[in-house]
């Protein structure tokens, strides 16, 4: 059942990556989640973020990055979505390859995929999804799941 | 808070003590440009003292990678001093904390570059 949910309309700038990381601590932190709980779930969506606006969007001043926050009596469950061209799920490479420690980048999905209960990526033609539960009773799966 | 860095020389190594968020735009900027003046400037033996760090994304994390394999390239060697624990932990979920010289004490880091 859901007890709270709001949606945001944002820019594709860095004030939205900052805003998104923000509200995402406030709601949160009132949902009772501990500090440190806070700061995953907060860096997660901060990620999520700046994957819309930067690789989705591109920082086009025509394209959105929608934000929903819900809160039910089992989860905190966040959903990004962006206008670009759909991220290509299969080329995310792994950052703990040897071959990839050293690289600069693509370290994102993977700090989402640490920090959440469950990932789901949505690519499209007209954007990308993606969709982050964090169970309010601790994990309920084992281990993470990601799924297209 | 965005990042401030401050520099200092002791023994021959430039310290680089940071404060605040290295994140996506003006912090990883600012460790960035910090760096490269050093290079530019010749001072190869950099610590960053990460002791007043509160907070680091995955583009934060990139750049203190490329600042290491930058320094590391002219010849030079980059060392990281007092981590928090959220960038400690941060550094071992993705691997890197071995990749990285990690110092807790000062005097023993500067007297490590030799």
């Amino acid at each position: 059942m859901t007890k709270h949910k709001v949606s945001y309309t944002l820019d594709s700038t860095l004030e939205t990556v900052e805003n998104a990381e923000q509200t995402a601590s406030q709601l949160a932190t009132d949902a009772g989640f501990d500090e440190d709980e806070v700061m995953r779930i907060a860096m997660a969506v901060r990620e999520a973020a700046v994957n819309a606006v930067l690789h989705g969007n591109c920082y086009d001043p025509q394209k959105k990055v929608t934000l929903n926050f819900e809160m039910t009596s089992d989860d905190l469950v966040i959903t990004i979505r962006d206008q670009g061209c759909g991220l290509d799920v299969n080329k995310i490479p792994d950052p703990l390859a040897p071959d990839n420690l050293l690289k600069s980048s693509g370290r994102g999905i993977f700090l989402i995929r640490s920090f959440m209960d469950e990932v789901h990526i949505h690519p499209s033609q007209t954007g990308t999804e993606i969709k982050l539960v964090k169970h309010v009773h601790g994990s309920a799966v084992d281990g993470k799941e990601a799924s297209s | 808070m965005s990042m401030k860095i401050s520099t200092r020389q002791v023994d021959g190594v430039t310290i680089l003590d940071c404060s605040g968020r290295i994140t996506l735009g003006e912090g990883s900027i600012t460790l960035r440009e910090n760096v490269g003046q050093l290079l530019a400037k010749g001072q190869k033996k950099i610590l960053l003292n990460l002791g007043e760090i509160n907070y680091i994304d995955s583009s934060g994390i990139g750049e203190l990678v490329t600042a290491f394999t930058t320094v590391r390239k002219q010849g030079g060697d980059l060392k990281l001093l007092n981590l928090t624990k959220k960038v400690h932990d941060l550094l071992q979920i993705t691997k890197l904390y071995t990749v990285f010289d990690v110092k807790d004490d000062e005097a023993a880091a500067v007297k490590s570059f030799g």
